[in-house]
């Protein structure tokens, strides 16, 4: 009995680690492409958490699928099990190992969200580890990603792209050339700084595939950075929930090379000023028009199209991320 | 095994105060018998299940395809604002407060609640909140559409230009429910303070109990800064103040700290009293003591802490400097340590046992195992990193349903099967039950799991129309969603049949140690013929000695 315990159970650690460590490297693949340098940080912080995560998940089955099956008893034994009120070891080792556990971790997403260097919202206390800390911990991952943050950071200071948020629309807008559009283009491997605006409610701006998400508080400054490091167009979403046509707010996000960016810049410079095509001012506009069918109820009234240098006149259709 | 002392049984069929109706009309009445208001508390709470869960239906109806096609994207808003919102003030709460009300009593040997009055005022105020809330259907401009959190600027923006909108009906509705839930807050902590009977120290209470205890003490200090949050935004949105109005100067922010600070450890109100019932119902049916009962009753006041102090991890990606993002994550993360302490309590019971397993046992055991999962996709949200990505995301759907549903839920049915007997005197159908809990097995995975890998691909949460890329795993959902809507009508057939026609359960037909056990089936209007006096710890089971000390020579407890 106390044999078969045993033997049950290290063929069952060893089994535990085979799986934890399977998904560890599975968890990449439910992601969206990693389209930025902070994506990579994030997906191997995440990659961290599944393996610890399925190990704990699997050494607490495994005990309880244990005694479901051997320590069930038959209908007609009225007895008792042992009597055990306690183990004061065991229940140290349980509580100090979880202490351990959470503060590790803690640790390693600290780590991580340094060298991501988001800024959010205007930090006036910024984290910044001492020098020496700094290297005493050796990334645990990959270095590639924190090395292009650091060669972007050191390159000229990014240029600023203003978003706006509105119910329903996201508008962009370059400062330097004087360019609106209702499509954010952004130059691959260059540090990347977006200053945020709602004009109504919070808004949320998320990429999935950038791994970056930052609600925009109205009446806040609020800034974000990165790096984008993977050419290609991608789905940017309204991720705090706005209103009526909330779902529908969302927009294409274009990663281009250098010179295809600049490109695009000068283009659409020349480009006269129409009006976008809106989801939220169409769909509401055709939901006006009808008059017998149930309609719901009253709605904010999505703000007009924006009138911008450079824009799509479909929905987004950044292919599925 | 040995029985209550014989008299007592037949005394005290009778009911509540002298001229009492001795029926099924007691329950329309405004009793102030713990036990009556207890199964008020259940069975209305148990209605608006229904009617959140009829919601919910409608909502994965529109989501199995990607479109918004079904219904007008008001009337999704609407309903995913009023399924969260009755799931939680109308259903979780209160069930738990009538399970709470039933069992604390019994549980400590008190005849009553320490404020009989007071308890069947907080119970009457639940259909109050209900009408409130259903009737906003017909308020101008419908129900509120801005989410159980109501979050401004949306919440205070009325289209329909109405004074009396869904919006103030909601805060109204809200704002009683935490007046009731306070009068109750009030009520259970003073109960197990002053009425505990003779004998029953600290340590000798049930780990039930304990958490009601810990659950009740949240609701104190939490809930005056929900319901402050809540009278600001009444004022902004019918006063014209400028609390939270951006374009007035307020700040929006604000109110997520005010609705955070109590709605977070709000969970804790809700999954700590489920905690209690899984460490009462495992170790009858297991037959074995508590394992580290100490512990696990204290881990439940430790979470009454710690959970006080992680409020902003609702708000990583909100306006939250850095320094806030980090030292919340720590805290948030320290959650897990007397959770996990339950957890490894709840095992090493198991473990070695004489495992019978009875419906409630399955709810048991498969709610703790669900929580674990809940806990570690729990902790992935703590981090702020990876927060930053899935933070109002399907992944946090998928989280928190797999806490309040595949937890919460399950410990509700665990603990209804198990004191069945002792409320009604009858026994449920124990093949019945297994359906149920198989059907609900099967639809909260199905239901649930798919929102984690849509989460992590990126899909918002409270939207009624996505991207065709995001189909497979939402049909998967909505299909196990109506499962689940189908996985109640064994439930309810179970509980009225057996009510009606059940077989006879004897006083403790679980052979359960335990005061609640000791009286008859179900208890007399003041529950014990005479207080008992406890002798010993509340888990004797594979130890010969009696739990309460006799008058004659009958030895009471476990033999
Ligand atoms: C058949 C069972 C259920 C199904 C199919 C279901 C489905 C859903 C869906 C689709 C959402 C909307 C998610 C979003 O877009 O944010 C939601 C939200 C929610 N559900 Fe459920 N649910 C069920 C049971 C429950 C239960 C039992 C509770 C509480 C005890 C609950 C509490 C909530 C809460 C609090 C929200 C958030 C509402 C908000 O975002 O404002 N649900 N549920
Ligand atoms: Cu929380």
């Amino acid at each position: 009995m106390k044999f078969r315990a045993i033997a049950t159970l290290t063929i069952y650690a060893g089994l535990t680690i085979a799986i934890s460590i399977w998904m560890a490297k599975e968890s990449y693949s439910w992601f969206p492409p990693e389209a930025t340098a902070e994506a990579k940080l994030i997906d191997d912080l995440f990659s961290l958490f599944t393996g610890l995560g399925t190990a704990i998940l699997l050494g607490v089955l495994g005990p309880v699928v244990y005694s479901l099956i051997f320590h069930r008893v038959s209908k007609y034994d009225p007895s008792d099990g042992p009597h055990i009120e306690g183990n004061v070891t065991l229940e140290v080792i349980w509580t100090i190992v979880p202490v351990v556990l959470v503060l590790g971790l803690s640790f390693a997403s600290f780590s991580a969200y340094e060298k991501m260097n988001l800024r959010g919202s205007l930090d006036l206390v910024h984290l910044h580890l001492p020098q020496m800390m700094d290297s005493a911990y050796a990334a645990p991952f990959d270095e590639t990603p924190q090395e292009e943050i650091k060669d972007s950071l050191q390159q000229a200071a990014p240029k600023e792209i203003e978003v706006t948020a509105r119910q329903w629309a996201w508008v962009f807008r370059y400062p330097d050339q004087d360019v609106t559009s209702t499509e954010l283009h952004l130059p691959v491997n260059s540090r990347v700084r977006l200053a945020l605006r709602s004009e109504d409610v919070i808004h949320g701006f998320y990429v999935p595939a950038f791994r970056i998400k930052q609600d925009i508080v109205p009446n806040h400054r609020m800034e974000l950075e990165f790096t984008p490091t993977r050419v290609g167009q991608y789905r940017l979403r309204d991720s705090l929930f706005s209103g009526t046509y909330f779902a529908a707010n969302q927009a294409d996000v274009v990663v281009q090379s250098p010179e295809d960016y600049q490109q695009w810049l000068a283009d659409a410079a020349s480009q006269p000023l129409t009006a976008a095509y809106n989801p939220a001012a169409t769909e509401y506009a055709r939901a006006t028009e009808q008059t017998a069918v149930l309609r719901g109820w009253a709605s904010v009234v999505p703000a007009p199209p924006p009138v911008v240098n450079y824009s799509s006149q479909t929905v987004p259709k950044s292919p599925p991320a | 095994m040995t029985n209550a002392p014989v008299e007592a049984i037949e005394v005290a069929r009778a009911q509540p105060y002298p001229g009492a109706p001795d029926n099924w009309k007691r329950f329309f009445t405004f009793s102030t018998d713990h036990k009556v208001i207890g199964i008020q508390y259940i069975v209305t709470s148990f209605f608006f299940f229904l009617v959140g869960g009829l919601f919910s239906m409608v909502m994965r109806g529109e989501l199995i395809t990607p479109e918004a096609d079904l219904i007008d994207r008001t009337v999704y808003n609407a309903l995913f604002t009023m399924h969260g919102s009755v799931m939680l003030f109308l259903w979780t709460f209160p069930v738990l407060v009538g399970i709470g009300n039933y069992l604390v009593p019994l549980m400590i040997g008190a005849r009553d609640m320490a404020f009989p009055r007071l308890n069947a005022v907080s119970f009457w105020l639940i259909p109050v909140v209900g009408v409130l809330m259903i009737g906003s259907f017909l308020a101008p401009g419908g129900p509120s559409q801005s989410g159980w959190w109501a979050y401004p600027p949306v919440s205070l923006q009325n289209p329909s230009g109405s004074l009396i909108n869904g919006q103030v009906l909601w805060l109204l509705a809200v704002a009683i429910s935490g007046v009731s839930s306070i009068m109750g807050g009030v009520n259970f902590v003073t109960t197990i303070f002053r009425m505990r009977a003779p004998g029953m120290g600290w340590f000798r209470m049930p780990a039930f109990v304990w958490s009601v205890l810990a659950a009740q003490l949240i609701q104190l200090y939490g809930l005056p800064s929900l319901t402050a949050g809540a009278v600001m935004l009444l004022l902004d949105i019918t006063a014209g103040t400028s609390f939270f109005a951006p374009e007035r100067g307020g700040n929006p922010v604000l109110y997520q700290h005010f609705f955070w600070f109590y709605s977070h450890p709000a969970v804790y109100v809700m999954v700590l009293p489920v905690f209690g019932i899984f460490s009462e119902v495992i170790p009858v049916h297991a037959r074995k003591p508590l394992f580290g009962y100490r512990v696990i009753a204290v881990s439940s006041i430790l979470i009454t802490f710690i959970s006080a102090t992680v409020w902003v991890h609702h708000m990583f990606a909100s306006a939250t400097p850095s320094w806030m993002r980090i030292l919340f994550m720590v805290t948030s993360m320290l959650v897990g340590v007397p959770t996990g302490i339950k957890i490894f309590g709840w095992v090493a019971t198991l473990w070695g046992g004489k495992i019978r397993l009875t419906t409630p046992m399955l709810f048991a055991i498969a709610g703790f195992v669900n929580f674990v999962f809940a806990g570690i996709t729990g902790i992935m949200l703590a981090s702020v990193p990876i927060d930053i990505h899935v933070n109002n995301t399907y992944f946090v759907v998928g989280h928190f349903h797999y806490v309040i549903y595949g937890t919460i839920v399950y410990g509700i049915y665990a603990g209804l099967y198990h004191w069945f007997p002792k409320m009604t005197g009858r026994m449920y159908y124990e093949g019945l039950g297994k359906v149920h809990f198989a059907l609900t097995l099967l639809g909260t995975n199905l239901t649930f799991w798919p929102m984690h890998p849509l989460g992590l691909m990126g899909m918002p949460r409270r939207v009624a129309s996505y991207d065709p890329e995001f189909a497979f795993w939402n049909v998967i959902a909505s299909l196990g969603g109506f499962l689940l809507g189908i996985s109640v009508l064994p439930f309810i057939l179970n509980m009225v049949s057996s009510w009606v026609q059940g077989e006879k359960a004897g006083d403790n037909p679980w052979r359960a140690i335990g005061l609640e056990w000791l009286t008859s089936s179900p208890p007399p209007v003041e529950n014990f013929e005479e207080i008992p006096t406890v002798i010993s710890g509340p888990y004797g089971y594979g130890k010969d000695e009696p739990l309460v000390a006799t008058k004659g020579s009958v030895a009471l407890g476990e033999a």
